[in-house]
């Protein structure tokens, strides 16, 4: 779960890492009222997305009238798709130098590990990239938490003469990336002014798994992603127009490839997870028919957990109302059952991965 | 023979009196696995599928003698039972649990390494050998006995891989799952090593999916195996920046897709399958 600018920043407060004054604010009239009180401001465009500077979402303005004119125009905006609800009304605070601090998991360390650059502001990826011998990177290890000596070695590779505060910077962000379950923390750019360092921008991405143990309330979207998640499953919205419903990610994968490989489309990636029940087969089913994209739907279905009679039942409940041809691939447990539920209805069945893709490739190609 | 089990392994279930736990207990003594107990804080002194029930992984070592545990203790508890297994010995740690905190793998991760147990998984299918023993989840059914080691990152499409051997008449020497997290316990490197020093595996099947680089971190043992591999890999239909469905399949900055996998194997001279079925020409060609 990705946090907004703002959200992000909050929590930084609270762990007294330093951040300009602001106001979130929807409207221009907010965004007035807020630059009167603050002087000069940066006006800030919230989304969950990057590339918003070059987007055009970031701007300056000296004057209210300036920031009124400045927020309307990025209120308006859609970034990537995402339109601009709310915008970040900050006091500015101009920069001398723009550095990068983040902690992230390294998978193949199987720990946290920070990253620290001197060189900020721009884009890291770049960095890493093309000058990696800029950035400094200490792993962590997550039974001792950070060393004294490891955050003063990440301070001075940023700026030796303003270790003591960088210390303690680093310190809190790695509680921070702790406390709060997160797949990245990043402050970019972290940044050194005359009244100090300051964290300029933030970024949060939170663990999933660990939802159930912290306090973040997941922003409704009213996605076919959110309603697959609500109901157990796991749905990613593609450009094709093969539906796809399977148990399992690696499988589901699997599936996606072989209608490519056949000459298909594939409308979206859906795992069911493992043990599914005939209602969420129902619901499955219901949420990829709604796709208006969708002009066939592949079931491909392995029974360990999941049982196979359990699915035709989903399936049988459904079919009549989505009009939309199917192909069904059953096995596993249970799997006699579910076929012949499934064989008075005259549904198309397959007995492979393969032979499921190409039958629902070649529905698209008779119609 | 086959890696890492044998009828000998005597099994302790974690998270025995659940709906899952239960279930697949059963479903374990029908494939012949010795599962010897079970535990559930609260729960101890009862009885399932006739198997004594403990109130911890200490109190059964004391009335059995497991060196292996299963995992089906849901995901907020499950890393708990896992530093309790480590801390009582056992050898080896399969988690079938999806949905643990990453946070909470990567502090049982540093603790493992300390340690002599091994882990499989988390958000793992498990891991079998035909005719002797089965601890997990995958269908009883599928399994042939034979010699082609299978290793893969995913559950379903292991069963559909293996099934599809099994009926072309390649059996296996043992079917190993690793599990579809960022932080697991065992790599494919891990199980590759034990297929290449187990004389009845004679030619392996890995499945590699998008995410991470634990498939291109096994190129340089398997170019220096004696023994053919086998490899396919899934999601070359996958977006960027989205999660497939494993917490582990994200192809994120550039690195993990499927495509840089395939050709990172091929410049390196290994099999690529193009389909489950492309996979059993493969192998008979490869014996």
């Amino acid at each position: 779960m990705k946090l907004y600018e703002y959200a992000a920043k909050e929590i930084f407060s609270k762990y007294d890492i330093p951040i300009p004054a602001s106001t979130l604010v929807s409207d221009a009239d907010g965004a007035e009222e807020a630059a009167r009180k603050m002087g000069e401001v940066v006006i800030k465009a919230q989304v969950l997305t990057g590339g918003r500077g070059k987007a055009g979402g970031i701007a300056r303005a000296s004057s209210p009238e300036e920031a009124n004119i400045q927020a309307k125009r990025i209120l308006g905006m859609s970034i990537k798709g995402f339109p601009v609800k709310k915008v970040l009304i900050e006091e500015y605070r101009e920069p001398i130098k723009e550095m990068y601090l983040g902690i992230t998991i390294d998978r193949t360390k199987k720990s946290p590990v920070i990253m620290a650059s001197p060189q900020g502001g721009i884009d890291i990826e770049e960095t890493a990239k093309n000058s990696p011998e800029q950035i400094t990177m200490m792993h962590i290890n997550p039974l001792t938490g950070i060393h004294e000596y490891q955050a003063r070695m990440l301070a001075n590779s940023l700026d030796r003469n303003k270790s003591p505060e960088l210390i303690n910077i680093i310190k809190k962000l790695y509680c921070v990336f702790i406390d709060n379950d997160c797949q990245l923390v990043e402050i970019n750019p972290l940044a050194r002014t005359k009244d100090g360092i300051i964290a300029l921008d933030g970024k949060m991405v939170i663990d999933d798994n660990a939802l159930f143990r912290q306090d973040f309330s997941q922003e409704e979207t009213g996605s076919l992603e959110e309603l697959a998640r609500k109901n157990g499953m796991s749905y990613v919205g593609l450009d094709g127009e093969i539906g796809c419903i399977v148990n399992g990610a690696g499988l589901a994968m699997a599936t996606l490839d072989m209608i490519k490989h056949y000459g298909g489309t594939p409308a979206n990636f859906m795992d069911v997870r493992a043990g599914a029940n005939a209602q969420q087969v129902k619901t499955a089913l219901e949420i990829v028919s709604s796709n208006k994209n969708v002009k066939s739907i592949i079931i491909n279905i392995f029974g360990g957990l999941t049982k196979c009679d359990e699915v035709a039942k989903g399936i049988i409940e459904i079919f009549p109302e989505i009009k939309i041809p199917l192909v069904v691939r059953l096995s596993g447990t249970n799997e006699l059952e579910g076929r012949a539920m499934l064989g008075k209805y005259g549904i198309q069945m397959a007995s492979s991965t393969e032979e499921a893709a190409k039958g629902v490739v070649g529905l698209g190609h008779s119609n | 023979m086959g890696i890492l089990i044998d009828k000998n392994t005597r099994v302790l279930v974690q998270g025995i009196t659940g709906h899952e736990g239960s279930l697949q207990t059963g479903q374990m003594i029908d494939f012949g696995t010795n599962i010897v107990g079970g535990v559930t804080p609260g729960k101890g002194g009862s009885l399932v599928h006739e198997r004594p029930v403990f109130d911890s992984v200490n109190e059964a070592l004391k009335e059995t003698d497991a060196n292996a545990s299963v995992i089906f203790v849901p995901p907020q508890f499950a890393a708990d039972s896992i530093f309790e297994a480590i801390d009582n010995g056992i050898e080896l740690i399969v988690c079938i649990t999806e949905g643990i905190p990453v946070h909470d793998m990567m502090r049982v991760w540093s603790y493992l390494k300390t340690s002599s147990s091994r882990l499989l998984g988390p958000n793992c299918p498990g891991i079998t050998t035909p005719s002797a023993s089965k601890i997990g989840i995958m269908p009883n059914h599928i399994h042939k006995p034979g010699n082609i080691g299978v290793v893969s990152r995913s559950g379903t499409l292991t069963y559909e891989i293996v099934d599809m051997l099994s009926k072309n008449d390649i059996g296996q020497s043992t079917s190993v799952g690793i599990g579809g997290d960022p932080v697991n316990g065992t790599s494919f490197v891990d199980i590759l090593e034990l297929f290449e020093d187990d004389s009845e595996t004679h030619a392996v099947v890995m499945v590699g999916e998008i995410g991470g680089t634990t498939e291109e971190e096994s190129i340089d043992f398997i170019k220096q195996m004696s023994k053919p591999v086998i490899s396919y890999i899934v999601g070359v239909s996958a977006p960027p920046g989205k999660t497939m469905g494993h917490a582990g399949a994200i192809i994120s900055m550039g690195v993990g897709t499927a495509l840089e996998k395939i050709q990172a194997f091929e410049k390196a001279g290994i099999t690529v399958a193009k389909s489950p079925s492309d996979i059993v020409q493969l192998v008979k060609n490869s014996l």
